[in-house]
């Protein structure tokens, strides 16, 4: 660079301007160190914001992370440029932004544990990948096991999981209290503590970032991301899908992809798909006030289904279960405020002094088996992409990857073909817990 | 959430367990089409505003009934004992 600012002038100047721009756009400490010189004026929007074209080859309904994830792999990996993202409402404001930030691969069943260890591994390099540090921390995951038998399944889970080429470690007692020394390790306590599985590659990363980071190495390759435009029809010539009528108006496309969690059986009734094996259910989270670093791993236990890290900020970051019954309800309520917290201070009695400072809920697509669907149609020149159950957010960049794989190709990955909507006909369902084609117990 | 059940009167979400979609149909016959099996085992409606669903008062009561409740509001328009007993005592 010193080179070039030797010789400012003329269309050397042009020249270098092109430069600046190019690292003042690119994240790096050389645009930290000359913006934070220049008043920190020069960073610019990170997307565009595009108005609808008419048509395009490919477009894509919700602008979630796995939407995002999907329009950037169909550029990326398979030259497709003209695409759009279609999203109701703003760029991080559904569940990618409401989550709780886990990201493990700690799966039993062979077809999840492959899918999800190829997320891991597009995670732990995303942050390159994206230009777009997306705070991805590899702090472990570890589950804890409250009785001999609970700890006896982690090891078939550990042993399964290594099978299958994913990392686990079965922790005795001792070593559980020395990896978590703030559990409370008492034998007389409600969830007396026998061991439990740690995923060491497992951790949290920053959820807006993957919304951002997503929408904004997608806009670069030419996507356009068109938010405040909500989805109110699909235009069709027979059973062909060829496009959707939007709050902007109609927009045709030679493949329409459909990713829009919670609300997929709405959107999809617009298509007139009226059934489909999904259940909306609510599922609330937890933050407290920022403390000193206090719980260094994620902590996954409580005989029922708890989970808690603590953010970079300093806030434990928390939930618990879902409602349990239908909802649209973008928003928590007390029976599970008392479960989930009863849980935690068993776990964690020293926290009872601890301030909640926020709490809300977000819409999961619970499916009958607890697994997901990634596929193509139901309807000709259509794709699918549900059923995420509250395992979603680990998922983003494999359910794009392999989604647009499917949307590019008009076939599955191996990845995710076993990931189908006609498995359910052929009772062939991938019930990782083993409980049932009941949604609200996945 | 407070449910007003037929036989205790008003109490509190926490004492029912949910049973799902009411409208879903057991087959009348095992010879029925395929589709209507799928249909009562995993596909459903699930939708956003009014929806017609069972709850158990699995911690009084054990009665089961009928409600139709607003998927985004939580407001419960109606409730009806279902089962053989509640039929008996509402006759």
């Amino acid at each position: 660079m010193s080179h070039c600012a030797l010789h400012i002038s003329g269309a050397r100047l042009q020249y270098v301007s092109e430069l600046m721009e190019i690292y003042v756009t690119r994240f790096s400490a050389w645009a930290l160190a000359k913006n934070a010189l220049t008043g920190n004026k020069g960073w610019t929007n990170q997307w565009r914001k595009p108005d609808p074209k008419p048509e395009y080859d490919a477009i894509i309904v919700g602008g979630g992370g796995h939407g995002l994830a999907t329009a950037y792999y169909l550029a990326k990996e398979h030259g497709m440029r003209n695409i759009a993202v279609l999203e109701k409402g703003w760029i991080g404001g559904g569940n990618v932004g409401r989550n709780t930030t886990i990201v493990r691969s700690n799966y039993e069943l062979r077809h999840n544990a492959l899918f999800y260890e190829h997320s891991m591994k597009l995670w732990e390099g995303l942050s390159r990948e994206l230009n777009y540090n997306v705070m991805f921390s590899q702090r472990g995951v570890l589950n804890l096991a409250h009785s001999p038998e609970e700890l006896d399944a982690h090891a078939i889970r550990g042993n399964a999981m290594r099978l299958n080429g994913v990392d686990a470690e079965l922790l005795d007692r001792d070593e559980v209290q020395k990896f978590v020394p703030q559990l409370d390790m008492s034998r007389d306590t409600r969830f007396p503590v026998h061991g439990g599985l740690l995923q060491p590659r497992a951790g949290t990363a920053r959820h807006d970032a993957i919304a951002w980071g997503f929408a904004r190495a997608a806009d670069k390759l030419g996507v356009d991301i068109i938010e405040n435009c909500q989805v109110t029809g699909f235009l069709k010539d027979g059973d062909q899908i060829i496009g959707v009528k939007t709050s902007r108006g109609e927009i045709k496309a030679k493949k329409t992809a459909v990713a829009v969690a919670g609300s997929t059986s709405e959107v999809m009734r617009l298509a007139g798909i009226k059934k489909l094996p999904i259940e909306s259910h609510v599922l609330q989270a937890f933050v407290t006030e920022g403390l000193k670093p206090a719980v260094n791993t994620v902590v996954t236990g409580g005989g029922g289904h708890f989970y808690m890290s603590q953010s970079d900020k300093g806030g434990l970051v928390f939930g618990g279960e879902i409602d349990k019954y239908n909802s649209y309800a973008q928003r928590g309520n007390l029976p599970v405020v008392e479960d989930v917290t009863t849980i935690m201070l068993a776990l964690f009695p020293q926290f009872a002094k601890v301030r909640l400072l926020r709490h809300w809920g977000g819409i999961m697509d619970m499916s009958m088996d607890g697994s997901p669907i990634i596929t193509k149609g139901p309807l000709p020149g259509m794709y699918l992409n549900a059923g995420w159950c509250y395992g979603g957010f680990k998922a983003t960049p494999a359910s794009g990857w392999c989604f647009a794989y499917t949307i590019a190709n008009d076939e599955p990955h191996s990845l995710n073909a076993p990931f189908r909507l006609d498995r359910f006909s052929k009772a062939y369902s991938i019930d990782e817990r083993g409980a049932g084609p009941w949604a609200k117990l996945h | 959430m407070i449910i007003n059940c037929p036989h205790c009167g008003p109490r509190d979400v926490s004492e029912f367990t949910y049973l799902g979609d009411a409208s879903v149909k057991r087959p009348t016959s095992e010879k029925a089409a395929r589709k209507s099996w799928e249909n009562l085992v995993y596909n459903r409606d699930n939708p956003l505003g009014k929806h017609r669903e069972l709850w158990h008062h699995a911690f009084a009561c054990r009665l089961t009934m009928e409600v139709v409740r607003n998927t985004k509001t939580h407001e419960i328009t109606s409730v009806k004992g279902r089962g053989p007993y509640f039929e008996e005592t509402s006759k």
